[in-house]
């Protein structure tokens, strides 16, 4: 670069290594809180996948069912808005009975689309792959087509949720400081998430409900044989896991944003599969692996926004902004084949159970 | 024989009329939103469909019908293809997006200095083998790693548009344009020939009506056809047999690839001329659209694939005349899956003989993440 020829050459690029991780530290905050904002909806679908995959169903229409939840959680609260008026948000969250309903109908619709996935995969007894596609499919379809319908109407949106502030002394606690301002900064739904994380977590591993989810997920005949409907355990863990995708589809048009876009997902879904499988099928496991791959996204917004300075900002500048925006998706392919072999999905995941007097 | 033909034809049939008719009704509950409409107006979804076969039946409207079909055949074999193999091909947006770049790139290059006979067919060929190399990308990652097809290819998918939008912006950028754009290939004789009389009707059109023969011969009467159907009816037995499976995946996986980066290629050339920022046509979900309504059968995805070009053809008359938006084509599309594969004509029949079976599920992939079929 300096025009320095010979072993000298090495040294720019230690340099470099050293800008980044000064710029990293120098921007811990802005990053570590966008990371976990952004892990949010990702962290939800990877849980939710837990949830269905660990009782035996492969649910890829999680992305339709969020798409669906993220229009039906704005428009129902853009609908009771226009009905009751302005009205003064809480003093937590922002919130207002407009956004609290329309995360209400969100975890409603939800529900309802998982109902669909858990006839076709238990009942009927489709391929779970092509089920979930369709699901995709229509999710696309119909709300493109409700949101071109809707968006000739003059309709002023329920706004959104705010995040719970942190008080400066918290965030320049040394050490700890960051670590409270990342998890702290966050709306409603994003601490809600953690929390689920923890509760879940314990529930999959410590809990009857847990043990009988597993049980079914690896072997299906020996949960039946010791008197537990197999069938009725699969479709309440995925109807209930449709009010986690349905947070996450929420988050978005409500926490994120304040408004529906046509397809706003954004394969958040399906990056979601990708970190259930890269933590093993656990919740805490499945938080982390969306915590890295959101922190592709949280060091893209920081590149934008504040660029780096020095030979670091130099390099920076020669690499494309579409670089930044796919490095997400990026990570997520090297990460899942890196891994995918030494993680292993539970032995009846996928297959349909038939009990042995139907048959 | 012939029975088996009506039984075959019967299903898919069964199913577009009763997702017709469900269309139908969610026209009518949402008639309200329509702008000039009436809540609860039974005459909208009359007036759409007939708008939507008014804009189908007409000299134009059948040539538009073979222009919009031709991606879908080839991008459907494309998907038929990987069905057949037990793999599902998600990552047709990706793979149309590359083959139309890399025919955007040659005809930029080369298109003005050696003229349309040597231009072309080198930008068709860039184009596919394009869409070969996004293809060979999960296959590879799937036949080493174990990594699921269904997840690397979405995660490409992105990848791949922002890769294409990045070539929009950059290298093949149209200068002193208001919005990213590349230069129309007309203008540098990579267009495809039009025929006589008729306002769209491209000769690519033949390209895609030949590739059915040729899939079909390929899957029917050669041995990589064979042992692509043998992996995708039983891995397991394909493998004691002493196929190659990890090497078929990625050949596959390739081959699919490869007719999906056809289609991107046919469809600039001869349809859309120039790109710009975000271009998507919905391909992706629409091949895999017409491959499931084949049942992979790429007789099956020549029928399909003008079924649903007929659709999209028809689809902005219907929003001229009746202001329904064509979004509804994609709703109407999972409805038909959704009727096709849960098998409504075999449920009804069935329950009505009480006593026969259920349906068998269809094993068209292994519903797995990890793969022992690769081990």
């Amino acid at each position: 670069m300096s025009g320095i020829p010979g072993a000298l050459d090495a040294i720019p690029l230690i340099g470099l290594v050293f800008q980044l991780m000064g710029y990293l530290i120098e921007n811990i905050n802005p990053i570590s809180a966008t990371t976990v904002a952004v892990s949010v909806p990702i962290a939800l679908a990877a849980l939710c996948g837990v949830m269905c995959e660990r009782s035996g169903v492969v649910n890829i229409g999680l992305e339709g069912i969020m798409l669906i939840c993220a229009f039906v959680g704005w428009y129902a609260s853009a609908l009771v808005a226009g009905a009751l008026g302005p009205e003064a948000p809480f003093p937590l969250f922002g919130a207002t009975p407009a956004l609290l309903i329309g995360v209400l109908a969100a975890i409603v619709a939800g529900m309802l689309v998982s109902l669909l996935h858990a006839w076709l995969s238990i009942s009927a007894r489709i391929d779970q792959i092509i089920g979930g596609t369709i699901i995709n499919i229509g999710a696309a379809g119909i709300t493109g087509y409700l949101y071109t319908l809707v968006s000739g109407q003059s309709l002023t949106g329920a706004g959104q949720f705010t995040p719970l502030g942190v008080p400066q002394e918290v965030a320049t606690v040394p050490l700890v400081g960051w670590l409270l301002n990342a998890v702290l900064n966050q709306g409603p739904i994003g601490l809600t998430t953690i929390i689920i994380v923890i509760i879940f977590q314990i529930m999959l591993f410590r809990s009857r409900w847990g043990l009988r989810t597993r049980a079914a997920g690896e072997h299906p005949r020996a949960v039946e044989t010791v008197g537990i409907d197999v069938i009725r355990l699969r479709y309440r863990n995925v109807v209930m896991s449709g009010a986690l995708a349905a947070l996450g589809g929420a988050w978005l048009s409500m926490e994120y944003g304040t408004q529906f876009q046509a397809n706003m997902t954004n394969g958040r879904g399906f990056i979601g599969l990708a970190a259930m499988i890269v933590g093993r099928w656990s919740p805490v496991g499945a938080f982390g692996a969306a915590l890295l791959f959101a922190s592709a996204t949280g060091l893209s917004l920081s590149i934008t926004i504040s660029p780096p300075s020095g030979d670091l900002g130099n390099v920076f500048s020669y690499i494309p902004s579409e670089f930044w925006d796919a490095l997400p998706y990026i990570i997520t392919i090297v990460i899942l084949a890196g891994v995918v072999g030494r993680s292993i999905a539970p032995a009846a995941d996928g297959q349909p159970y038939e009990r042995e007097s139907a048959s | 024989m012939t029975r088996r033909v009506i039984q075959s034809l019967a299903e898919p049939l069964a199913a577009i009329v009763l997702a017709l008719l469900a269309g139908g009704i969610m026209i009518f509950l949402l008639s309200g939103l329509v702008p000039g409409r009436q809540p609860f107006d039974a005459r909208l979804p009359i007036d759409a469909y007939g708008a939507l076969v008014s804009g189908i039946v007409s000299f134009n409207g059948l040539t538009s019908t073979l222009v919009y079909s031709t991606p879908l055949i080839l991008g459907g074999l494309g998907v038929a293809v990987g069905f057949k193999a037990g793999l599902f091909n998600i990552g047709g947006r990706g793979q149309f997006l590359m083959g139309s770049i890399a025919s955007v790139a040659v005809i930029s290059a080369i298109g003005g200095a050696t003229g349309p006979w040597i231009a072309i067919p080198l930008a068709l060929l860039a184009g596919a083998l394009a869409g070969a190399l996004a293809g060979f990308i999960p296959g590879f990652l799937k036949a080493t790693s174990g990594a699921h097809e269904v997840v690397t290819t979405i995660m490409l998918n992105y990848i791949l548009f922002y890769v294409s939008n990045w070539a929009i912006k950059g290298p093949l950028t149209l200068p002193r344009a208001p919005q990213p754009t590349t230069q129309d290939i007309s203008e540098l004789n990579g267009a495809l020939y039009v025929l006589p009389f008729t306002r769209d009707l491209h000769i690519g059109v033949f390209i895609a009506l030949l590739a059915v023969p040729i899939i079909w011969f390929v899957l029917y009467k050669t041995t990589l056809g064979f042992e692509i159907r043998s992996a995708g009816a039983n891995p397991d037995a394909a493998r004691y047999a002493g196929m190659k499976t990890r090497r078929l995946i990625v050949l596959t996986m390739s081959l699919s690839g490869l007719l999906m980066g056809l289609a991107g290629s046919v469809t600039l050339l001869g349809q859309v001329h120039q790109t710009s920022f975000g271009y998507d046509t919905g391909i992706g979900f629409d091949a895999i659209t017409v491959a499931l309504l084949a049942s992979s059968n790429p007789i099956g995805v020549l029928f399909s694939g003008l079924l649903l070009g007929a659709m999209r053809a028809g689809s902005p008359a219907m929003q001229s005349q009746a202001g329904v938006p064509p979004d509804l084509i994609n709703a109407l599309q999972a409805i038909i899956l959704l009727f096709l594969i849960v098998n409504v004509l075999r449920r009804v029949l069935a329950r009505r003989r009480a006593g026969t079976s259920t349906p068998e599920p269809a094993a068209l992939t292994a519903g797995k993440y990890s793969t022992e079929s690769v081990q």
